[in-house]
């Protein structure tokens, strides 16, 4: 049961998501913090790993937009051993291994289409996602309708046009597939991104996304109603949209930051309230790990 | 040459955030009729860069348009949200009134350029042809009724800075002359003769024209001294043995320029000053460095004697002490203020990449684990017409914000700590101090990690970017006052992408331990880091022209010195080399062995053979003429204020919570990202609702480990005007109070002095230097006093003395301000405290004696009044409190602890209460009494030292009696209700002094910098 850390090239969460995997049940010496350019340079197999974490930060910097001009270089440049590192990951995500794309590592994911497939028109439609949602005002042009039509969908930059960081409150979707998220109703985690605003290409893909289960996170207000307003949603995502999977469950894509949160004094209220996580473990932990404990949980249900 | 151009835009059904702020941006500051602003991206570069078999095969020059397009959609275009042009198409498709791209000028860094090359270079399956690149532009498609001169002016206020860019405006009917001939690329082309100028050295005179010419920052007998060295009969031997006249070469008059730099040289530091006080009393002090700042850290480790926890202090990059057996905490503060006054944006990314290379080429490396960040700016609402040259304090504002932005989120560094200061004095420069503190092995490969060695015969390699004409003479420039004539190569653009992966390749490279030495590329650039370097080997001899270099046509001596950023220099064991390269190689970093240290006692260099700079080293390094200056105190004449406004302060209070000094930074702090490394304990927003004022940062920089890092700073120019010895005292004060505050151990706080002055040496128009230079002696001292007192070593610090603005003999000069940096260790974090209140009931308390020193207090300033007492610091009180304080937070007596500061009390108490959420119920007429104030001076005097504390109802006796000697005095209780209510006493009908709702103190103190 091996994990892969991908470093490098601007991104930058390689040590708290190392730390958080360890501290969620990783077994001793099992995860691997690896520099990208060993994919290019070295004898990197992937084939090697059971769960593949692509992390925050700001690869190549963001200049072409979150995460793009890696997904290019997945994309585009031959490995030594010949095909593309896209080709690999379509064949790890094939094989049912877990891959957790955090904030740039969501991006990335987008980019390199391995989430936004029009699964929506795979699936049945059920439910009404803007029913119970805080939203004012009209949904935007691009967005709006219910049409049978799918499409594709992209991250990009939140509605205020500004980078931020801060807390924000997170309602699970107990009926997704989603490997990462089972058990969690409610979480807190902190977003730190300036591209985090979902776009549908055409409208309805959405809101389909979400009727099929394949948004396992959504920004809610304190009652859990989930939110399109501003501060509750940083970014401005329709549906409250801050997380999707693939609807096998096995690929996850987030906003937020799991990983910063490792310890229960992560928390920016920790000092008003005892201290302890969710699942009180150690009583120590930060409410993040829950995400890396249900991937381990799942690896070892798995056998892997 | 063929422009080739591929432009993306957003499609019209979707919104474009980028252009809609920023069209609100302009709105909100300038009357002019633009409705609407859209932004495209433009990438573009020469047909001729297309290599052959890249699959493109251009006919001519001339690219398929067809398949221009193509390669912006699969490279550049997201496609849900973009439409991709070529061309020039997008001007033809998209309506405006006006298009105007900003592009960069020739040689000027361009990021995202670099970036989109990586990627074409990935499609295509091999590189461009030498010599060719992307370069990249922002189009802005403007819709409005504007004039031409409108749009320029917009342009240059708004979308562009003319130092670093090209604009070019394009209205509507410029289109029917074509499109193809409205673009350029910015290329550099260098055609004149590579040559090494020689100069005579036999007078001062021609060496100080010279230096004028040649922006050197050379004073006379700095010239004399030159001089008489190349009249020395030894140094004629040995230059003419290697083939040198007598004149010297541009090569090295450029090197001793830039390392007797004010700037690197510290001069006026160092210097010997003779202090006269107002009594006409005289004494000479020789070296303010030496006497006070090494001399305070050498009292308080002396003192200290086995807890002395300093590894490294003022020798290497960044000062070292010990966190634990394990690791050691690195921290470094620097200045970037000339350079952020031009490009405010490039100027700060360059300080913060830049300040990040100091810890990093500390010892043998240290990884990064914080940045802090303050800046001094003139009030962005500033409405008054502007000298030459210098930019709108908002313009300033917006650029340095973003420039650290991207500097400190990109590089994967949080950024933790950090203040905004307003002052009408930095509109001729603003201060832009950027820190960054690291962690680092206490061991590797079992020797102290702080250490460094160079062995003659190791070997000088360069690592990282190429060398440029970008940032030459940033030393000596930020060595002289700013004017109209300030040179634009000054102005360097860091990329922290590229900084990043070179610090990846460098951690490999410790961990399996291939180099001796390491310090980084800043001021003065090669010559300055294999200077230095040299002195532990004892000489050193390097290849100018094996440097590798972004274009030809750089000269020998630019190459020296130029600072184009993200390079480090190490001193790698010649058995090592290859390994290192390598492994270099392989992390796609470029690395370059440029020749050897040795022990010859002489910097030499060649270019292509031949010797074109020889100096002695010790010479170069110690043969600085001893500057003289004269400092001259007088000190303030006394003043009363006059009457005070009495009554219900309430609307007072409003005021000055709005205050650009006191009000919430919380626009600018989210736009950090202050918790990568998930490591952050204490954020710099704290309370109920995230959105209070954390006095101090706390980080847990070894995941595993409970010991936490405090992190604040202290920084009070407004005392200047009355006297900067207590301007300087509370500083330092403050940082330390703001640890203390927090949790941190008062025993276990290091400082780091950074001094910001205005020029203290004579000139005719600079007619009172001697009172600027007796105003630094004073600072210097008060550093000095207030660090001895605490046991506060001071570790690190740097000075920057040239921040005027000259114009038509007119001088503006900023305050004379220290920034005082502090870190401190915290036992546990779990026994931390934040400034919010945490629950009704709990009592409030005052830690500290308060006094009539409202001299200029932000109560003052908003009254227009002036006079009044300097606050003073006392230490040896304020030391026990700190200790018994920390006592009772370690004993968890304390819920919040919050320090006074701007504004005084009532600031605290406001902060303090909405940051919780909570009310108070206030009693201080009893305080009063016994401090003898009268209401008004007691909320908002400015006496340092002072501390609002709250404490459960069932901690209070054992509160009060770990305070029983200090001075502090039981204030009132925190109500449910959210409400600030101070009342004279309890008795009915007693005044009330203040009396406001949480919410209207909130909004008063979040409204002022909210929109910018």
């Amino acid at each position: 049961m091996k994990t892969l850390i991908l470093s490098g090239l601007g991104a930058n969460c390689e040590k708290e998501t190392a730390h958080s995997c360890r501290k969620a049940g990783a077994p001793r010496d099992s995860v691997n913090v690896i520099h990208i350019n060993e994919l290019y340079f070295g004898d990197l197999e992937l084939g090697d790993y059971h769960f593949l974490i692509l992390i925050g930060g700001f690869l190549d910097g963001d200049d072409l937009g979150g995460a793009r001009a890696c997904a290019n270089r997945f994309r585009y440049r031959p490995l030594p051993s010949g095909g593309t590192f896209l080709e690999r990951l379509e064949d790890f995500v094939s094989q049912g291994r877990l891959v957790l794309g955090i904030c740039n590592g969501f991006q990335l994911l987008s980019r390199l289409g391995l989430l936004f497939r029009d699964y929506a028109s795979e699936q049945p439609a059920a439910g009404q996602p803007a029913a119970g949602l805080h939203r004012s005002g009209q949904p935007e042009e691009g967005q709006r309708g219910s049409g049978n039509d799918g499409g594709r969908v992209t991250l990009t930059t939140n509605a205020n046009g500004r980078f931020e960081d801060r807390w924000v409150r997170l309602r699970g979707d107990g009926a997704s597939p989603c490997v990462f998220t089972r058990g969690i109703e409610r979480i807190e985690l902190p977003v730190r991104h300036g591209e985090g605003r979902m776009v549908g290409e055409h409208p309805g893909v959405l809101s389909r996304l979400v009727e099929s289960k394949l948004v396992p996170l959504r920004y809610c207000l304190p009652d859990g109603t989930p939110t399109e307003e501003y501060p509750g949603n940083p970014n401005g995502s329709p549906f409250g949209i801050a997380s999707l999977c693939n609807p096998q469950g096995t690929v996850m894509g987030l906003m937020p930051h799991p990983e910063a949160f490792n310890h229960y004094t992560n928390h920016p209220r920790w000092t008003r309230r005892p201290p302890g996580g969710q699942d009180g473990e150690t009583g120590e932990d930060g409410d993040g790990l829950l995400l890396f404990r249900n991937a381990y949980a799942h690896l070892r249900g798995m056998g892997g | 040459m063929t422009v080739h151009r591929i432009e993306i835009l957003t499609a019209p059904r979707h919104p474009d955030p980028g252009g809609s702020s920023l069209l609100k941006r302009i709105l909100r500051f300038s009357d002019v009729p633009l409705r609407e602003l859209r932004i495209c991206a433009v990438y573009s570069f020469d047909g001729a860069a297309i290599p052959a078999g890249g699959g493109l095969n251009p006919s001519d020059g001339e690219l398929d348009p067809e398949a221009l397009r193509t390669l912006g959609e699969e490279l550049f275009a997201d496609p849900v949200l973009h439409q991709t042009f070529v061309n020039g198409e997008a001007l033809e498709h998209a309506g405006f009134d006006w298009y105007v791209e900003v592009g960069f000028l020739p040689g000027v860094t361009d990021n995202v350029g670099r970036t989109a090359q990586e990627s074409l270079e990935c499609r295509l399956g091999r590189p461009l042809n030498e010599g060719h690149h992307v370069h990249t532009a922002t189009g802005h498609f403007l819709t409005g009724a504007l004039t031409r001169g409108q749009v320029e002016a917009l342009a240059e206020a708004w979308l562009a800075n003319p130092l670093i860019h090209q604009i070019r405006v394009i209205g509507k009917k410029d289109l029917r002359a074509g499109l193809k001939t409205l673009f350029r690329l910015p290329r550099v082309d260098l055609r004149h003769p590579i040559r090494v100028e020689r100069f005579s050295a036999a007078g001062p005179d021609a060496l100080l024209a010279l230096s004028d010419e040649r922006v050197l920052a050379l004073s006379r007998i700095e010239a004399e001294a030159m001089v008489e060295y190349y009249a020395r009969p030894d140094v004629v031997a040995a230059r003419r043995a290697e083939g040198l006249g007598a004149e010297a070469t541009d090569v090295e008059l450029e090197v001793i320029a830039q390392t007797w730099s004010e700037h690197c040289k510290h001069k006026i530091f160092n210097a010997e000053v003779v202090y006269t006080d107002p009594t006409g009393q005289s004494e000479t002090i020789h070296s303010l460095y030496k006497t006070y700042i090494q001399g305070a850290t050498k009292a308080v480790r002396e003192a200290l004697g086995e807890a002395d926890w300093c590894l490294s202090v003022f020798k290497d990059n960044a000062g070292v002490v010990k966190f634990d057996e394990q690791w050691s905490l690195v921290y470094k503060v620097e200045t970037h203020n000339s350079p952020s006054a031009l490009d405010p944006y490039g100027g700060a990314l360059t300080g913060i990449v830049g300040v990040n290379r100091d810890p990093f080429g500390t010892g043998r490396g240290a990884q990064l684990i914080f940045n802090t960040d303050v800046f001094c700016f003139a009030s962005p609402f500033h409405d008054e017409p502007l000298p030459p040259r210098l930019l709108h304090p908002r313009r300033i504002y917006e650029g340095v914000r973003l420039g650290v932005e991207h500097g400190g989120n990109k590089s994967g560094v949080p950024t933790v700590n950090g203040s905004l200061t307003f002052h009408e004095g930095f509109l001729g420069k603003p201060l832009v101090f950027c820190g960054t503190g690291a962690l680092m092995p206490a061991e590797v490969a079992d020797r102290p990690g702080h250490e460094k060695w160079i062995h003659p015969g190791d070997r000088i390699v360069m690592v990282g970017g190429r060398i440029g004409a970008d940032g030459i003479h940033g030393a000596t420039f930020s060595s002289l006052e700013l004017s109209e004539s300030s040179p634009a190569t000054a102005v360097q653009i860091g990329d922290p992408i590229v900084q990043k992966k070179m610090f990846d390749f460098l951690l490999q490279a410790r961990e399996r331990n291939l180099y001796n030495a390491i310090t980084d590329n800043g001021a003065g650039g090669l010559s300055s880091s294999v200077g230095e370097m040299a002195q532990l080997s004892g000489g050193a001899a390097l290849h100018l022209d094996w440097a590798p270099v972004k274009y030809p046509g750089l000269q020998p001596w630019e190459i020296f010195i130029s600072e184009a950023q993200e390079r480090m220099t190490l001193a790698v064991p010649p058995e090592k080399l290859e390994a290192l390269l390598a492994l270099s190689r392989r992390m796609e970093v470029e690395s370059t062995d440029l020749g050897e240290f040795n022990d010859s006692g002489m910097l030499k260099a060649f270019y292509k053979d031949q010797v074109v700079a020889l100096l002695e080293m010790d010479f170069l390094h110690h043969g600085v003429p001893v500057m003289k200056l004269e400092a001259r105190w007088r000190s303030p004449e006394p003043a009363d204020p006059g009457p005070l406004p009495e009554g219900d302060l309430t609307p007072l209070l409003q005021r000055l919570l709005g205050r650009l000094n006191i009000c919430s930074k919380e626009t600018i702090v989210r736009q950090y990202d202050h918790e990568v490394q998930g490591a952050s304990v204490v954020k710099p927003l704290t309370g109920a609702e995230d959105d209070g004022p954390s006095d101090a940062a706390v980080l847990r920089p070894v995941l595993d480990s409970r010991r936490g890092v405090a992190v604040a700073h202290g920084i009070c120019p407004r005392y200047s005007e009355l006297d900067t010895y207590h301007m300087a005292a509370c500083a330092v004060d403050e940082a330390v109070r703001s640890i203390v505050a927090t949790g941190g151990d008062p025993d276990r706080i290091a400082g780091l002095d950074n001094f910001c002055w205005c020029d203290p040496v004579p000139s005719p128009t600079n007619p009172d230097a001697e009172y600027k230079m007796a105003q630094l002696v004073r600072a210097v001292r008060a550093v000095h006093d207030v660090a001895v007192a605490y046991g506060v070593p001071l570790i690190s610090g740097k000075d920057s003395m040239k921040n005027d603005y000259v114009h038509a003999g007119k001088r503006i000069s900023i305050p004379p301000t220290l920034l005082f940096s502090a870190l401190g260790i915290v036992e546990d974090i779990g026994r931390v405290v934040t400034m919010d209140l945490k629950a009704p009931g709990d009592r409030v308390y005052l830690v500290g004696r308060t006094r009539a020193e409202l001299g200029a207090s932000e109560l003052l300033a908003e009254l227009g009044l002036r006079g009044g007492n300097v606050p003073t610091v006392e230490t040896a009180g304020a030391l026990k409190s700190y200790r018994a304080l920390h006592r009772a937070i370690l004993a968890e007596t304390v819920r919040s602890a919050h320090d006074c500061s701007d504004g005084g009390l009532a600031v605290a108490l406001a902060e303090s209460a909405f940051a919780g959420g909570y009310g108070m119920a206030l009693e201080l007429g009893d305080l009063a009494a016994a401090e003898g104030l009268d209401p008004t001076t007691l909320l908002f005097s400015e006496t340092p030292s002072r501390l609002v504390v709250s404490v459960p109802e069932p901690r209070r006796e054992a509160f009060e009696e770990t305070m029983r000697a200090i001075p502090c005095h039981l204030l009132g209780v925190v109500t449910a209700e959210p409400r600030l209510v101070i009342h004279d006493t309890g008795a009915p009908g007693s005044n009330l002094w203040i009396n406001a709702s949480l919410a209207e103190l909130k909004r008063s103190w979040q409204h002022t910098l909210k929109d910018l």
